[in-house]
């Protein structure tokens, strides 16, 4: 380069093009605690060994997310909490009016039961009730999710709860492309996010920038394209549902596979459009069918593209029940890519020729 | 008390005095209004527990956070918050320092480090936590204070917040202000064991505090902030004291015997006692208290008039400030 | 990119096929487009029928001449899908990698190998290797080719002190020293057809020719408005509008594209160099940097080749270049001629570099 542009760096280390979910979010918050001093991650076994003799970080997060993490920056910023949710979670909350951005998790979404107070009526609501006084930076990585048999008070996907409450954000990651990028931006987002990791996609590899990328909250990504149904589906489901897509093609019906990626905010235009244009309309979630976000997402749809549909709104969702243990329960509660498609083939009607 | 106390220079003594006028003042309008008037949301008031705040937040500086409770405007009135704006803000008006979507229990102004009251019992105190943790990471040398009452001394969200403040000695003091009673329920029955005793349980230092005389309150104030900026962790006042209005205005008192609130006036006002000791001490002068009493009376009343004659806030409010931005 | 969609056959089974000719439209996520045949002769079989998708690297026609027997056709067909194994289809699928340079790095994609001179292929402002999609695997064949993305681009270096033509073309140079490139084709579409131009012009002993596809750099004139909607815009409806300029067929920009363009934005500093390059290459609306006189006066073989419909850059721009400079109008394309008319642009291509 001429010599009045940068001088000559090192080599840096290179890594391959596709990384895990789990290397991608770990990569997410290296390089924003790199970037910005005041991030802190806290949590229970975010490094792990906490006031014991043996190895530190020895687990780095109870599904490895934040590995490494402590050795680079530290116990001051990478902090082992005891176990106690509403504090845990209530200070990062604190701190992040106070000047920290704290990025604290959650170990399992089952556990919001006891800091609910303060993703409910403390970190949403500051900044309303106080009149804009108030800001709150904190980011609550939490994973959800059912499928590796740790039953009913493990495995829920309380994502549509959160969703509910004004003032929070959701978000929804379904690739490590999405996750590093959603991650990066919810951590740098001012308002309070809670960032649901599904259980069943840490090693779901894809291809991730090596670079840091943030990725807007409230766009849906669309994962395929096609013009008979609109297929609208969260977290790990969008692949159950991209499997449904494709086998569906080869009976010549074509879906459009949606991925809003933040429940809130939620990407409607992206959806409206694609049900106008198809008129068909699935949804597809992991959570409890009611009050979730798949009646959500279905009313919207009745209310405002009500014209376009030519055939029932129909949700694929969980049922009215906890998830089991026994693996053959658990798979039966699941939505799958053949219910999925089912689902679909009700609303087309029979199969068309290829 | 036995030991010696921190003195309070002649300043100091006319602050408290004001402060604790302020409040007295402030709460005892607020009732007689609603007991005339219909008001726009509930009201917890403060009356006779004045030396409480009055006493921790005199050792506070700009540093400093505190977190208060459904019954703050004590503690707001003693860090300093604006009068006029807190009316304001209970009367449900334009102007009020919440623009009017907080009300009398959700009160707030960061800029004189009062980072809310909380209608949610016991839910500021993890929140307090984060506060001591942000200043000991950015090492801005402040601290932070938890109010709390005897009711929220026994939730969940508080003793969480005691493991938590000593585990991670963290720069932080909860005040517990026993009162007597969590709504109708006696604090001597529904707390287990001692506060003191349950704070030495969690490793830190406790205190008992009279909390009818500001001077055993700063004293004790005094010592919590000074071992939470030199790096001694957190600690535990608990500060018994009466309120003079029920629960709630309005509100059934009738767990406390006939005359017993009268008793207190005559026998154990914090004022009085306050007031006493000055003159006695020939630091100050009836006429300079009169004074200080009657600039009370009149930012009071010009307070309760404007909130009485300001327009509520627009409509266009209802949606604003929910998020920084959406998306 | 890992799959294909057979969205239409243009011909039955039977018919004769002339080279050039519109064989089958095929969807990637990347880009929809038209399949030119390459080769003359009959189709004799269509392997993949309309509607499905199929793995990169999978058989989907064959074309034979007319006398070829029928037994023939089946026994290739069956011993290709036998042998054909998708692991070993996108193992062998080139990946992208980075090459440390004196002041940051360069991503590039390499396909093909060889002894034969090097190719390089240099996109335009906004774009990344990506735009070399339908024309790389070709030009492979016979050589290795190299498909760059510039600084501020794709995953190159994100420093917006890298603005000029001159600070670019300088980080381009460097990447051929880094891959110890001593002498190469160098093929630059828009912004990077300057790029290529101005490398020619300052080290002429690296180039062994130069193809200048729609270039920067032969006048002032350029579209402001687009470079700045390329920079401003973040959101995928409004973008995709957008690149429908670069088309004669605005059907041709399909949501990959559009994502494509959008996040490389969104990596940390992209928007910034854009700005910086934009601000240092365009200025207040207008090129900076003629070249005219330089590339007159190459002592090597130039060709411009340019899209008839280019609402980016004038196609006026190549007119009264001297006549050892071969000049190709193409019909019916717009300013990503090479994306647009895949085909005739890999065969001209091909063609002027084979000829040496």
């Amino acid at each position: 380069m001429s010599t009045n542009v940068m001088q000559p760096e090192g080599s840096r280390p290179r890594r391959k093009t596709r990384i895990s979910y789990r290397a991608a979010l770990g990569e997410a918050l290296a390089q924003e605690m790199s970037r910005d001093p005041t991030i802190v991650v806290m949590g229970e076994d975010i490094a792990g060994g906490m006031g014991a003799p043996g190895v530190q970080d020895t687990w780095g997060g109870a599904f490895g997310v934040t590995k490494g993490l402590l050795g680079r920056f530290g116990r001051d910023r990478v902090m082992d909490t005891p176990l106690q949710e509403s504090a845990i979670i209530g200070a990062a909350i604190g701190a992040a009016s106070n000047g920290l951005r704290p990025v604290a998790e959650l170990m399992f979404n089952n556990f919001i039961g006891v800091c609910m107070d303060q993703l409910m009526n403390q970190a949403p609501k500051f900044r309303y009730m106080f009149g804009g006084k108030l800001t709150t930076p904190v980011t609550i990585r939490t994973v959800y999710g059912a499928g590796i048999r740790v039953a009913a008070q493990h495995s829920s996907a309380y994502h549509s709860i959160l969703t509910h409450i004004p003032g929070l954000k959701v978000v929804m990651p379904s690739s490590a492309y999405d996750a590093k990028g959603l991650l990066i931006a919810s951590i740098r987002d001012d308002d309070p996010v809670v960032f649901f990791e599904h259980i069943g996609l840490f090693d779901k590899e894809g291809d991730v920038p090596e670079e840091p990328y943030a990725i807007p909250l409230g766009e849906a990504n669309v994962v395929r394209e096609g013009g008979d149904v609109t297929i609208v589906a969260f977290g790990r489901m969008v692949d159950v549902s991209v499997a449904a897509a494709d086998s569906l093609r080869t009976s010549g019906i074509s879906c459009t596979v949606i991925d809003p990626r933040t429940t809130s905010p939620l990407d409607e235009d992206t959806i409206l459009e694609s049900v106008a244009e198809t008129g068909r309309l699935v949804v597809v979630d992991e959570g409890n069918p009611r009050c979730g976000i798949a009646t959500d997402i279905s009313a919207l749809v009745a209310d405002r593209a009500f014209d376009s549909l030519t055939a029932p709104i129909k949700m694929v969702t969980a049922p009215h029940c906890h998830v089991p243990f026994a693996p053959v329960l658990e798979d039966a509660y699941l939505p799958s890519a053949e219910k999925v498609e089912a689902a679909v083939r009700s609303i087309v009607g029979a199969a068309r020729a290829p | 008390m036995g030991k010696t106390m921190i003195p309070l220079s002649r300043e100091q003594l006319i602050q408290a005095y004001r402060l604790m006028k302020t409040i007295r003042v402030f709460e005892d309008r607020l009732a007689e209004e609603a007991a005339t008037t219909a008001m726009a949301g509930p009201l917890h008031l403060y009356s006779g527990e004045e030396a409480s705040a009055t006493g921790v937040c005199m050792n506070l500086d700009e540093r400093d956070r505190i977190y208060s409770t459904h019954r703050p405007h004590g503690h707001c009135i003693a860090r300093g918050l604006d009068i006029k704006a807190l009316m304001l803000e209970i009367y449900g008006r334009q102007g009020g320092i919440c623009n009017a979507k907080g009300g009398s229990m959700h009160l707030a102004d960061p800029a004189r480090g009062l980072m809310g009251a909380n209608g949610i019992v016991g839910g500021g105190m993890p929140l307090v936590c984060g506060a001591a943790l942000a200043a000991a990471r950015l090492k801005t040398g402040g601290l932070a204070v938890g109010f709390v009452g005897d009711g929220g001394s026994n939730t969940g969200q508080f003793l969480e917040s005691l493991n938590f403040a000593s585990v991670f000695k963290l720069p932080a003091i909860f005040v517990i202000e026993d009162n007597g009673f969590a709504e109708t329920i006696a604090s001597s029955w529904a707390c287990a064991g001692d506060h003191v005793k349950r704070a030495e349980g969690f490793g830190m230092p406790g205190r008992r505090v009279n909390g009818f005389d500001v001077f055993d309150v700063y004293d004790a104030a005094h010592e919590a902030v000074s071992g939470a900026r030199n790096g001694k962790g957190p600690s535990l006042l608990d500060v018994k004291l009466e309120r003079y209005y029920p629960h709630e205005q309005g509100i059934s008192d009738a767990m406390r015997l006939p005359g017993h609130v009268d008793w207190l006036k005559a026998n154990s006002d914090p004022i009085t006692l306050l007031r006493t000791q000055m003159l006695g001490k020939g630091e100050i002068s009836e006429q300079e208290l009169h004074t200080i009493d009657h600039d009370v009376d009149a930012l009071i009343d010009a307070a309760v008039r404007e909130a009485q004659s300001a327009p509520p806030p627009p409509l266009s409010q209802l949606l604003t400030d929910v998020y920084v931005a959406y998306p | 990119m890992k799959e294909g969609l057979i969205s239409k056959w243009h011909l039955n089974e039977g018919d004769t096929v002339n080279q050039g000719d519109e064989l089958v439209d095929i969807e990637t996520e990347k880009v929809a487009n038209v399949y030119e045949s390459p080769h003359s002769g009959v189709l004799k079989r269509k392997v993949v029928p309309e509607g499905r998708s199929v793995p990169i690297g999978s058989l989907f026609g064959v074309i034979a001449s007319k006398d070829t027997a029928d037994a023939e056709i089946e026994a290739y067909v069956e011993q290709f899908e036998s042998t054909f194994s998708v692991a070993d289809a996108e193992e062998g699928g080139a990946i992208p990698e980075v090459v440390d340079v004196p002041g940051g790095y360069i991503r590039f994609l390499k396909q093909g190998q060889g002894a034969a001179v090097p190719a390089v292929l240099i996109h335009g402002f906004g774009a990344d290797l990506n735009s070399w999609l339908l024309n790389q695997a070709a030009l492979a064949d016979s050589r290795p080719v190299y498909a760059i993305d510039l600084p501020g681009h794709g995953g190159s270096v994100k420093d917006p002190r890298i603005a000029t033509l001159e600070d670019i073309a300088q980080a381009v140079i460097a990447f051929l020293e880094a891959k110890s490139l001593s002498s190469v084709h160098l093929i630059g579409h828009s912004l990077g057809g300057a790029v290529a131009a101005k490398i020619a012009a300052e080290r002429p002993a690296l180039v062994k020719s130069l193809t200048l596809i729609a270039p920067a750099g032969l006048g002032k004139e350029i579209n402001f408005s687009f470079i700045r909607a390329l920079v401003d815009i973040d959101r995928r409806k409004d973008m995709a509008t957008a690149l429908e300029t670069l088309f004669y067929n605005p059907a041709l920009v399909s949501r990959d594209m559009t994502m494509g363009v959008l996040n490389a934005k969104r990596i940390d500093g992209a928007v910034t160099c854009l700005r910086a390059i934009a601000t240092g290459c365009f200025g207040s609306g207008e090129q900076k940097s003629i070249l005219r006189d330089q590339i007159s006066q190459l002592p090597l073989p130039v060709q411009v080749i340019w899209g008839q419909s280019d609402r980016v850059i004038p196609p006026q721009h190549a007119q009264e270049l001297p006549g050892k400079i071969r000049v190709h109008p193409v019909e019916h394309a717009g300013h990503a001629v090479q994306l647009e008319k895949a085909g005739e642009i890999n065969r001209l291509l091909s063609h002027f570099i084979d000829q040496g």
